[in-house]
């Protein structure tokens, strides 16, 4: 009798990639709630914009490098692409400015070093940091959460579309006046007027540790980190390493300096700390492969995004420490290779 | 089942995989009726195969010396049965590489009679090492394990070593295979008698019996048959992680010791040899009898009768899976070896050699239509699982087109091919199969290399040969020229003086 050969192992992986980027995305869904919760809508219009030009622009470059469109599609990762830079993005962003940041990262950060499993740096952070340099001005239109006992003047879900889609503002409205800074823009600003910290966190736009909203969209977010860890979808080393990269520096300097320099809770509650620290720092694409190279990685994007909030021009540093970083991998993965067994320590 | 797993060391990574032995595992061995035609190979491979003693026609009988191997790379072979040499051709082996190897084909006569040669061993030879080392090697006795290694010098190995122990390997743990468990439950004394007999011809005391946790049953068996053999045979229960039973692995766990990259277990003072060998061995010297069958597990859901067999070595596949009750209709796909590390096999036609522990017959894996590969998105999976330590993720980006220098960085000729990384990969690539050709594009690399290099030698050789040739035609052409030249001039000196002679 003839039997048709097959490869072995004849066991299959439970696991497919599509199954992973799914995981990221389900792990994501409750912050995003969080965020729409405390900011409004726009979250989602840019969630919406960024995810039809990730996969369009993506569909389109795999038809011109005359590759298969549908399976590269079916792997999520364009979209987890665009929901990061959704996060990034101030929520009141004009479509053209997400549209450029996401073509960015998919034809540029993505698929002219090869697409994916090739491209060097986050494509996310790629694309956010084109249109951070590209469009200063409209990267600042960051909302006031909404609670109680601020004055909060919130757009309702279409007067956002409208200023997503055409840049109409309602009438009497300007976007100054229901922009405000982010908590790491107000410390920013009120250490150069050489405040102290305790002072300028009297702000009512400041909570526990971080931003009022902020801290609870983060709370979301390292549960869905921790969920991650639990499923087995990122490993430990990169958002332990980043925290540790970002904590401490901070908390050398706030002994060192107390009051004059934010608090290591702060830190940690600001900006993207915990959103790097277990979604964006884990692409396991742009990241260092072993175990000791992630525990590398992630401690230097966790101290250089230290170092740009603290000496740095920009608020927060966490895009560009991520892709500083992915350019130290190809040295990190070559010096942190594992020891093989059966080869000696030293090799 | 509270046996001693504390104090062992660590292994890397590796799986817990689903056992799938319980098929096989709930009746005892069954003795398989000898075919009518024996195929017996004479050798895994066709360069090294060994020198057939008979020619078709010539009447055998079971246990007598058909061909006499060429150690280390082939053993003695012994018909498996009593019959006629019908023809000695080539036929494909069932190995991965697949090519054709020499082969002994026997029709076989019913009778089955011993070859007058076989008699137990007289206690002159099973107490003298080197004498029961020889015996040994005379029976053709090969690792029943599934690497088929033979024995005799896989023991010469450890002499002289300075061995701390044998290692008998009933780890048996990749799954679907049960031949090592069935042959521990039901014949540990010979298992352990075999185990004496091979520490004498190592001249050592001490031998581990590695057994995994979940084979209870062979675990009591094992355990009583030690307890009436002398001190220095100790069973040791793995866990249940594939692969623990990789011959490196196995050290690893049992010692905490590493096997040198490119060594063998004996550089770090271990043997390891299955306990279906060490059962060959004493029976051996129990009856005389060479090695001339083993225990197949037959599984699947593609056969009706899952069991373990023993089988007669040459044996028809087909005629084994008959035995075992037949296919189902769900018979698809055929593995020698087990689900992770066997081989697929193109038909039933092959015989049962060494290296079958397992037959499984199954339907087509389910996954092969389901999520495509995609590229490798360097999660690292496969590195946490790598018992090896190796990062497969590395490897796989510099197997495609191969780049040898890198291959060599990230260890490569370490990859054991257990197939751990392929069961965690989410991008579903092949990456055994990627490292298995990688190699073998490595091989036939350096060949070519070598080739090259030896017509170079040759080349060079020629045309150093040539130009001393040209060098000594030249200074011969130069002498006759420097003499012809010499005399010349002393023509001309001796014209000159008799014409100076002339005008005097």
């Amino acid at each position: 009798m003839r039997f048709r050969t097959v490869h072995l192992p004849l066991l299959r992986p439970k696991t497919g990639v599509g199954e992973v980027m799914r995981q990221v995305l389900y792990a994501l869904a409750p912050a995003a709630a969080v965020y729409v919760w405390f900011f409004g809508p726009g979250l989602l219009f840019n969630v919406l914009v960024a995810a039809v030009f990730c996969l369009g622009s993506e569909a389109l470059i795999l038809r011109i490098r005359g590759m298969p469109v549908a399976p590269a599609l079916e792997d999520y990762s364009a979209v987890v692409t665009a929901v990061l830079l959704a996060f990034a993005l101030p929520p009141l962003t004009p479509w053209w400015v997400t549209a450029t940041g996401s073509i960015f990262a998919m034809v540029f950060a993505k698929h002219l070093y090869g697409g994916l499993g090739y491209n060097v740096f986050n494509p996310a952070m790629a694309g956010y940091v084109a249109v951070l340099l590209s469009f200063p001005v409209a990267m600042t239109a960051w909302l006031p959460p909404r609670m109680g006992d601020l004055d909060y003047e919130g757009l309702s879900l279409l007067e956002s579309l409208g200023y997503v889609l055409a840049g109409r503002l309602p009438e009497g409205v300007t976007l100054d006046a229901i922009t405000r800074a982010t908590p790491l823009d107000s410390v920013r600003e009120g250490l150069r007027e050489m405040r102290i910290f305790a002072e300028i966190r009297t702000n009512p736009l400041f909570g526990d540790f971080g931003g009022r909203g902020w801290e609870w969209i983060d709370n979301f977010i390292a549960l869905g980190g921790f969920w991650l860890l639990y499923r087995g979808i990122i490993r430990w080393h990169i958002p332990v390493a980043v925290l540790a990269g970002v904590l401490v520096p901070a908390t050398i300097a706030s002994i060192l300096q107390p009051g004059l320099v934010p608090t290591p809770g702060f830190h940690l509650f600001s900006g993207a700390t915990l959103l790097c620290a277990f979604f964006i720092a884990t692409d396991p694409v742009s990241a260092a492969t072993s175990p000791a190279g992630r525990l590398l990685y992630g401690f230097g994007i966790g101290l250089i995004t230290w170092a740009i909030r603290t000496w740095g021009g920009y608020p927060d540093g966490v895009a560009f420490a991520v892709l500083l970083m992915n350019m130290a991998v190809p040295a990190i993965d070559r010096y942190t290779r594992p020891r093989i067994a059966g080869h000696g320590r030293s090799t | 089942m509270t046996a001693p797993t504390e104090g062992l060391s660590r292994l890397h990574g590796g799986l817990r995989l689903p056992a799938q032995k319980t098929h096989s595992t709930g009746a005892p061995i069954r003795e398989v009726a000898v075919a009518p035609r024996l195929i017996m190979p004479l050798g895994r491979k066709a360069g090294a195969a060994a020198r057939p003693l008979v020619a078709a026609g010539d009447r055998v009988t079971r246990g007598q010396r058909i061909a006499e191997g060429r150690p280390p790379v082939s053993a003695n072979v012994h018909a498996a049965s009593s019959g006629t040499v019908a023809a000695i051709e080539d036929r494909p082996a069932p190995a991965r590489d697949g090519g054709a190897v020499p082969c002994i084909l026997i029709d076989t006569d019913g009778d089955d009679r011993l070859h007058e040669d076989c008699r137990p061993l007289p206690d002159s030879i099973t107490r003298d090492p080197a004498a029961l080392a020889g015996a040994v090697e005379d029976a053709g006795i090969l690792g029943l394990g599934g690497a088929a290694y033979p024995t005799a010098p896989k023991l010469a190995e450890g002499l002289g070593q300075g061995l701390e122990a044998l290692i008998l390997n009933g780890a048996e743990c990749e799954p679907c295979i049960s031949c090592d468990d069935r042959l521990m439950r039901e014949q540990a004394a010979d298992i352990v008698s075999g185990a004496r007999l091979m520490l004498t011809i190592l001249g050592i005391r001490e031998c581990l019996v590695a057994i995994e946790s979940d084979k209870p049953e062979a675990w009591q068996a094992m355990k009583a048959a030690v307890a009436e053999a002398p001190e220095g045979i100790r069973l040791v229960q793995l866990p249940t992680v594939y692969p623990s039973g990789g011959e490196d692995q196995l050290v690893r766990l049992l010692t905490g010791r590493e096997v040198p990259s490119g060594g063998l277990p004996a550089d770090v003072g271990y043997l390891v040899h299955n306990v279906g060998t060490a059962e060959a061995v004493a029976r051996l010297a129990a009856s005389g009898e060479p090695l001339v069958s083993r225990v197949v597990t037959v599984t699947g859901d593609g056969i009706a009768e899952p069991g373990n067999y023993r089988v007669r070595l040459g044996t028809p596949m087909a005629d084994l899976a008959r035995a075992a009750g037949g296919y189902t209709e769900r018979a698809a796909c055929l593995i020698m070896g087990g689900p992770m590390t066997g081989v697929s096999l193109p038909h039933d036609d092959f015989p049962v050699v060494g290296a079958t522990n397992c037959l499984l017959f199954t339907r087509e894996p389910p996954a092969v239509s389901g999520e495509p590969e995609r590229p490798c998105i360097r999660c690292g999976e496969c590195a946490r699982v790598c018992p090896v330590r190796l990062q497969p993720q590395q490897l796989h980006r510099h197997a495609g087109p191969v780049d040898e220098e890198a291959l060599a960085l990230f260890g490569l000729d370490d990859c054991i091919e257990c197939g751990c990384c392929d069961l965690v990969c989410p991008s579903h690539i092949p990456l055994t199969r990627s490292f298995r050709r990688a190699k073998a594009a490595l091989r036939l690399k350096a060949h070519e290399r070598r080739k090259a290099e030896r017509a170079r030698h040759r080349f060079e050789a020629r045309e150093r040969r040539l130009s001393r040739r040209e060098q000594a035609a030249r200074e011969r052409q130069e002498d006759v020229r420097r003499q012809a030249g010499a005399e010349a001039i002393r023509e001309i000196l001796e014209r000159r003086r008799r014409g100076r002679g002339d005008e005097d």
